[in-house]
């Protein structure tokens, strides 16, 4: 019998937050998928799933990417960084995420792993922003609840407290 | 929301790719920075039945200066556009447009070529092309060809490429001529959000400040990037901002203009005519002290 067209599988190895993790997929399984169904990283949300609400943002080989617009077999051989690696193996949180604690930066969460790991990919390159250029890096990020301004605010401290951690080291 | 369910291929060169293309014909996508294709193939608005992904195609991702010329792969990352030292100075209108593309994710994986090849007509970048006369090299297994850029796009989502081409690599002139200016200006609800309307323009003025070419691509307003003819009556004459203003208006006039929900028709026609003008403005002050 001949395949169904679309259901040849690619075996698939990705370096996810510092270990290889492997997957067999078909072709149309979205990156996103692979995350929270093969490899049970469901910090990873979806929402729109075509690229509008910027929720599943995660870093594909340093860059912030749509893990609902990349297919997991595209993956094959990146480094994936993901929400649940930011805080590393240590008991604490990543100064981001401490800074959103302290700014009450969400309130049902749903969007703050995209937000996370746009932030983290745009402070590393501009460790020293506006409010404005903040609002612009976080143009593609959809927060239905906060209205944005404890986020600009977290982000604005956490740039701050890189800058001072920088400084002292 | 899920694509229907498709065959991948992950070509290694340019040949293969076309190889690829020629086989499949009609039913194969070519994948890039899937920032336009793959929300549309989610949405199943398209379902095609192969993807040819060009992403493991190192060559397509070149950026390299020549005399006279900057020559752009098609799979070069619009974030490129903003970091590249060597686009600025070669092509400061590219740099200047590129921040205003979708937003940093989209950015960080959308290409230059898949924007052109899309070819949505509120796009930045096929506009930008056309304004700097641009020539695409498109490819297939049979041949090879040059296309203008002003050429190249044929209306709502639409351009001259054939099923089985292509776009390889863009070239654009630079570094800018003296006395050669350009100007870029764009309206949207939100930063990142699609152009209600935009305009760009290059204009070039000799010694003593007299128009000697000028180009203003308008965008956003009509079915595709529209190269205003309104700009021929520049040529010869000391450009003053009334006549720009001037210009602008009629470029913007020669558009049969799209009213959605977003904006009207007439709003469209009106904002652009003030953008033209303000683009034309910057490239004829930019001009005037390069």
């Amino acid at each position: 019998m001949t395949p169904r067209p679309g259901s040849t599988a690619h075996d698939i190895a990705v370096i996810v937050n510092g270990a290889e993790r492997r997957a067999r997929v078909i072709p149309r399984m979205l990156l996103a998928d692979v995350l929270r169904e093969e490899w049970g990283l469901t910090g990873t949300h979806l929402g729109c799933e075509h690229g509008a609400c910027g929720a599943c943002t995660v870093l594909v080989d340093g860059e912030p990417t749509r893990s609902c617009l990349v297919f997991a077999v595209q993956a094959d051989g990146c480094r994936v960084d993901t929400v649940e690696g930011l805080a590393g193996d240590g008991p604490g949180l990543h100064p981001l995420q401490e800074a959103f604690r302290a700014r009450h930066a969400l309130q049902c969460g749903f969007c703050t792993p995209g937000i996370l790991m746009t932030l983290v990919a745009y402070l590393r390159l501009h460790p020293a922003p506006s409010e404005t250029e903040i609002r612009e890096a976080l143009s593609g990020n959809l927060c239905r609840c906060t209205g944005y301004q404890h986020i600009v605010q977290a982000a604005l401290d956490a740039a701050a407290a890189g800058r001072a951690a920088a400084a002292s080291a | 929301m899920r694509p229907a369910p498709f065959e991948y291929f992950a070509p290694r060169t340019v040949e293969d790719a076309l190889d690829l293309l020629a086989r499949h014909g009609g039913d194969a996508k070519l994948l890039a920075g899937g920032q336009s294709l793959v929300p549309m193939m989610n949405m199943r608005l398209v379902r095609p039945g192969v993807i040819v992904d060009l992403n493991r195609v190192p060559a397509l991702g070149d950026v390299s200066e020549e005399p006279g010329r900057l020559r752009l792969g098609a799979l070069v990352r619009q974030h490129t556009l903003e970091r590249d030292a060597r686009i600025a100075a070669a092509v400061p209108l590219l740099a200047e447009a590129a921040p205003l593309i979708g937003h940093l994710q989209t950015r960080a994986r959308g290409t230059v070529g898949g924007s052109l090849v899309h070819a949505d007509p509120a796009a930045e970048l096929p506009a930008c092309m056309i304004a700097l006369d641009a020539i695409f090299r498109l490819r297939s297994a049979r041949a090879e060809r040059a296309c203008r850029a002003q050429d190249f796009f044929r209306g709502l989502l639409a351009t001259a490429l054939d099923p089985d081409e292509l776009l390889a690599e863009i070239e654009v002139p630079g570094a800018p001529a003296p006395r050669t200016g350009h100007g870029f200006a764009e309206v949207a609800r939100r930063h990142g959000d699609f152009a209600l309307a935009g305009a760009c323009a290059v204009l070039g003025l000799d010694a003593s400040g007299v128009c000697r070419h000028a180009r203003l691509v308008i965008f956003g307003v009509g079915d595709g990037p529209h190269l205003a003819r309104a700009t021929a009556g520049l040529v010869g004459e000391r450009p003053s901002a009334a006549r720009l203003a001037e210009v602008g208006r009629a470029g913007a006039g020669e558009i049969d203009a799209r009213g959605d929900l977003h904006a009207t028709a007439e709003y469209r026609r009106r904002v652009a005519a003030g953008l033209a003008a303000r683009a034309l403005g910057g490239a004829a002050a930019r001009a005037e002290a390069a």
